[in-house]
């Protein structure tokens, strides 16, 4: 196996697994907050792309005007799920909250089809798409945003828990949920504003995969289930382990489709986490005493 | 403990004379095939909520149990022209070494953590089936798996298929119900209370969980043998993810820990697509919807909903505090359970 094509796996691993990686944040996010694991993410990366797609086609909108349309919608979305399912649960137990956000991702994909049908749609590329050479590799310029996006996002986020008042008051409830309570924060709020932060990464994800991947009803399924495994590879309620886990989880499914099978690249990929989940349980960035609680 | 086993009994032959007659109040034959699908995913359903609502323990992956069975059999049987009573015994052997397998491991876990084992080996079954186009047909479907036919008597009418799936369900029911008032169901729950306990009170908590899993993941290759015979014809599409979300969903809605909940909860949400048919493209909607606003307003399922009718019914006449029992299982009795199910009376209250 020449190196060129070494390269052209791991650029398009990196690709795909930094989309892996923006959904593991989101769910990440709301995980830190609520406890929860939302099984809606996915719909959030969906409904990125087809918003886009939406904007651009129908309202006419410019490109990035769009997508920035697309990410407010789907920003109100989350906020919108927040306050009329997650929050009049009454006494909440775990599974039942699991099943609730199982229930708004039908009830999502539901709608985004009889609204759009169930045609897949392009997303043009944000620059053209002449391709460039790189040592032998060909990196499409739509590959470079996602990558640049999901790092300026990821440095963002950083800034924002760990240098802004919002930020840490976010992370306080992570830590708990009480102390946090008594030390004045809202933590209702916070589970507001955690929904809405993760549909925002969630869908400015879809809008930067949208290009390449193209935009369905049904594209948040695997993507969501992808989204958390790579959570739990990096160690879940850990962000940048989420970011990590995704790339990961991007480069063995690329190389496992190179090398291996691509029938079997899905398999592959979560094969490796079942070994891995029995050899560290805690996965690889998490803390291993936290995880047989 | 004798009485708790003639009231098991009790229960379950009342459920399978309902179950029996249930027949002859449908209008339409093609209910019975309703039904039977109805009464296979309750067996399924029941091993769910040991493993579940006893256990606590979390399975994402149960539809790949169901699944490798009912290609076990189509394969030993159809493929290999094997009698189905091997079938049964080969579809049953498989599926419990792969629980056994996969359980030691995954069963260390806990939480989100088992639920994302269990998930990803249930991915992984469902691509095996979707790939191996040689052995399984591949995502197109396994055709003409052989009609049922057990020690000669072969179940040719739908009506005679239903019966056996209806008594295997009762079978199941009742097995289940005397684990659950035995040593160790109480070892089950002990452990779904606190692991640390169960453990000061000398439970082998590996052992135990490892055993309700295998156990509901051979409940599972009974339904799925079933299910292969009677459609004759099975696709990789019915054992994905999706399913197994839909039987925990049957679990819970159904009532944790509840038995005859979760059974009730399995005919629900098994007949629910039947009746939202008719709004066609709105189908998923509803569906989506009414998991959605369930748990918001039943949060204990069904099981959880009669019980506080009953307590409210109670307070009313004013024998206070007479129906509150709260007990953990069993306690709701087969008709009310039942009735949760037929359509229309949803069970809320």
């Amino acid at each position: 196996m020449d190196f060129a094509s070494i390269l052209q796996y791991l650029i398009s691993g990196l690709t795909v697994g930094a989309t892996y990686g923006l959904t593991a944040l989101g769910f990440t996010i709301i995980y830190n907050t609520t406890g929860i694991i939302n099984f809606a993410q996915g719909e959030f990366v969906m409904l990125g792309g087809m918003f886009s797609v939406f904007f651009l086609n129908v309202t006419g909108l410019p490109l990035p005007l769009a997508v920035a349309a697309a990410v407010a919608a789907t920003v109100a979305v989350g906020a919108f799920i927040e306050r009329c399912t997650i929050r009049p649960v009454k006494h909440p137990t775990l599974i039942q909250l699991i099943i609730v956000t199982i229930g708004v991702s039908i009830v999502i994909r539901g709608l985004a089809m009889l609204v759009w049908g169930k045609d897949t749609f392009a997303l043009p590329a944000f620059t053209g798409e002449t391709p460039l050479r790189f040592l032998g590799a060909t990196i499409l310029p739509q590959n470079l945003w996602i990558l640049g996006i999901t790092l300026v996002l990821l440095a963002a986020l950083k800034r924002f828990f760990a240098g802004t008042m919002f930020g840490r008051a976010m992370l306080a409830c992570s830590h708990n949920k009480k102390a946090a309570y008594l030390s004045g924060i809202d933590v209702q709020r916070m589970v507001l504003f955690s929904f809405m932060l993760s549909a925002f990464i969630g869908s400015v994800g879809g809008a930067i995969l949208a290009p390449i991947t193209m935009a369905s009803y049904d594209r948040g399924i695997l993507l969501g289930l992808k989204g958390f495994a790579a959570c739990i590879l990096g160690g879940l309620g850990n962000p940048f382990g989420a970011a990590a886990g995704g790339l990961i989880l991007g480069v063995l499914e690329s190389f496992g489709a190179g090398f291996v099978s691509s029938a079997y690249k899905d398999a592959f990929a979560f094969l490796i986490l079942l070994g891995l989940l029995f050899v560290r349980p805690s996965g690889l960035f998490g803390k291993s005493a936290a995880t047989r609680a | 403990m004798r009485a708790l086993f003639s009231s098991s009994l009790a229960q379950t032959g009342l459920f399978l004379a309902l179950l029996l007659a249930a027949p002859w109040l449908l209008t339409n034959d093609y209910y019975l095939t309703v039904l039977i699908l109805c009464c296979l995913n309750a067996i399924i359903v029941v091993g769910l909520n040991l493993l579940m609502g006893y256990a606590g323990q979390i399975s994402l992956g149960h539809a790949a149990f169901y699944g490798l069975s009912a290609y076990t059999t189509a394969v030993a049987t159809a493929t290999y022209q094997l009698p189905m009573e091997l079938g049964l015994v080969l579809a049953v052997a498989v599926t419990a070494l792969i629980a056994v397998g996969i359980g030691i491991p995954a069963l260390k876990l806990s939480g989100h953590y088992l639920g994302m084992a269990t998930m990803g080996f249930g991915l992984i079954v469902f691509i095996f089936l979707n790939e191996t186009i040689e052995l399984t047909g591949g995502p197109s479907g396994f055709v003409g798996i052989p009609r049922l036919e057990l020690f000669g008597y072969a179940f040719e009418t739908d009506r005679s298929y239903y019966v056996l799936t209806a008594c295997c369900l009762a079978g199941v029911a009742l097995l289940s119900l005397n684990i659950i008032h035995s040593r160790a169901g109480r070892a089950l729950r002990a452990i779904h209370t606190s692991e640390k306990a169960a453990m000061t009170a000398a439970i082998d908590i590996a052992r135990y969980k490892l055993l309700v899993f295998v156990l509901s993941a051979v409940y599972a290759a009974l339904a799925g043998f079933l299910y292969a015979h009677y459609l004759s014809f099975v696709a990789p599409s019915s054992f994905g993810f999706l399913f197994s979300v839909e039987l925990i969903t049957m679990v819970v809605l159904g009532g944790m820990a509840d038995l005859w909940g979760g059974i009730a909860g399995a005919f629900f949400l098994t007949m629910l697509p039947e009746f939202l048919r008719a709004f066609e493209d709105i189908e998923v909607l509803l569906f989506g919807s009414i998991l959605v606003l369930s748990m918001l307003l039943l949060p204990d399922g069904f099981a959880g909903g009669l019980r506080r009718l009953a307590r409210f019914a109670a307070a009313r006449l004013g024998r206070s505090g007479g129906g509150a029992d709260g007990g953990t299982g069993g306690d709701v009795d087969g008709p009310d359970a039942a009735k949760a199910a037929a359509p229309g009376a949803g069970g809320r209250p």
